[in-house]
């Protein structure tokens, strides 16, 4: 990753830079002109990525302790002048004091946060999107070579009861509020780079402020919407068996076969894990966002993953760094949910006649059930026997 | 159809009555970003 390559690199660049034995082998610059001053020379070696042996300007950094009087010249600033100290910030080599109180309020200079930027407004938008749009077109694609998935010999008439209206008021708690949170989403990601240009700054910030509250108010209802179609529906999709029969026979997709299933199809159930175990990640990552420097996870995160597997993520992080962390990671998973949402959609509404009315009124079509869903049609019609309801 | 509709009306609702209960805890940026000895309003 990206940002792993550069923490490593930053490293060996810090480690490289307070090495004195290094320090002595580099080639003197002579900097007399400038009176120990960076040149120009110094400048363009940084900027050909060259190593710059940086301890003239890192070094560089007052001289507190024959710091003149209060009142004399730089005594205020403690035997610092003001470039002293900002070098000082820069190599973090001051303490700083803050009267401004809050939560990492006394970090002035964090490096790490431009490949954050950089990451999120390029590869990101260009993966992540081409990623979207690609799959639509693909859907697209799909839907005129293969077609709705039609009722094999068509409805029967009759009706059978597949979700209750707690499961169907928790299915689309659950919906609205992830549509709500992607597209408010999108548009954070994206409308800098694709609707200023068309609607102009005022505008967009009206939008922006909008979205934003939507985005965070409305992850509440997500939430609970996981909680509620979790604990619903978690008993009808651990794997079996079954599953492993029907996904070797491609869920019937391209064969016009119907292997057996019961309440939850592996397909199905391939969703609902997605949607659970992705939403949960999106959920922590989300409410480390939304309370700043509370919840920072990444860390400790680093370090068990290192200790598994021995790799080498950074494990002390700034408190911006933890933010941008959780931000990346936030959007990544979100757009795992997207793709899978979308194909889910997909086949729940215009790619499958028959699949929508679960979900709308909580009725399907006896045919429907039998040729997708026999073994829970059996079950019911079992249980209906015995006088229990579905 | 009309579940759909409770579902979608019940995210609003909770998105609305959220940062009124949030700020109840104190949560909200400006009472995190200033002492005890700052009046909020
Ligand atoms: C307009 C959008 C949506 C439509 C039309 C739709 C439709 C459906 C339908 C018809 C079912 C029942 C399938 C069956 O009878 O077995 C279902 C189930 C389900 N939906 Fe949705 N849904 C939508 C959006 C979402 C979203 C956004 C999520 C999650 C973020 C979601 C998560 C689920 C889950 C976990 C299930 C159970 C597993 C499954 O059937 O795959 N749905 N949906």
């Amino acid at each position: 990753m990206n940002l792993k390559l550069f923490s490593v690199a930053s490293f060996l660049m810090v480690a490289l830079v307070f090495n004195p034995a290094w320090a002595q082998e580099a080639p003197e610059v002579d900097r007399s002109a400038t009176g120990g001053a960076q040149t120009l020379e110094d400048i363009m070696a940084r900027q050909k990525q060259l190593e710059v042996d940086e301890s003239f300007r890192s070094e560089n950094l007052g001289d507190p302790a024959s710091a003149p009087p209060i009142r004399d010249e730089l005594g205020t600033l403690g035997g610092r002048s003001d470039a002293d100290v900002w070098r000082g910030i820069r190599y973090n080599e001051l303490d700083p004091e803050t009267q401004v109180r809050g939560p990492a309020v006394d970090v002035l200079i964090q490096d790490e946060g431009m490949p954050w930027l950089e990451f999120r407004e390029g590869p990101l938008i260009n993966y992540g999107g081409g990623a979207i749009i690609g799959f639509l077109v693909l859907l697209v694609i799909f839907y005129f070579v293969r077609g709705k998935i039609r009722i094999e010999g068509g409805p029967s008439g009759k009706k059978i009861e597949r979700f209750k209206a707690i499961e169907r008021f928790g299915h689309w708690l659950l919906a609205g509020s992830f549509i709500a949170l992607a597209l408010t989403g999108l548009l954070t990601l994206m409308g800098r780079s694709f609707l200023i240009p068309v609607i102009g700054h005022e505008a967009f910030s009206t939008l922006a402020i909008g979205s934003k509250w939507i985005h965070n108010n409305i992850a509440w209802s997500f939430m609970l919407g996981l909680v509620l179609t979790f604990c619903m529906w978690v008993v009808h999709n651990i794997p079996n068996k079954l599953d492993w029969q029907w996904l070797k026979a491609g869920g019937g997709i391209f064969s016009d076969s119907h292997p057996s299933a019961k309440k939850f199809n592996a397909g199905q159930k391939i969703i609902f894990w997605t949607v659970m175990i992705l939403g949960v990640s999106v959920s922590l990552s989300g409410l480390s966002l939304l309370f700043p420097f509370q919840l920072p996870m990444f860390a400790d995160t680093f370090g068990f993953i290192n200790s598994i597997l021995g790799t080498d993520f950074p494990t002390a992080l700034a408190p911006h760094e933890e933010m941008q962390y959780a931000n990346t990671w936030h959007s990544i998973v979100a757009f795992l949910m997207m793709l899978a949402i979308i194909a889910h959609i997909y086949i729940g509404s215009v790619g499958m006649e028959g699949a929508f009315d679960a979900m709308g009124n909580g009725q399907v079509d006896l045919e429907w059930a039998r040729q997708h869903h026999d073994l829970w049609v059996e079950e019911v019609q079992a249980r209906q026997g015995k006088g229990e309801s579905s | 159809m009309k579940v759909m509709i409770a579902g979608f009306v019940a995210a609003l609702v909770i998105a609305f009555l959220a940062p009124v209960i949030l700020d109840q805890f104190g949560w909200s940026t400006a009472e995190q970003y200033s002492s005890e000895s700052v009046r909020l309003d």
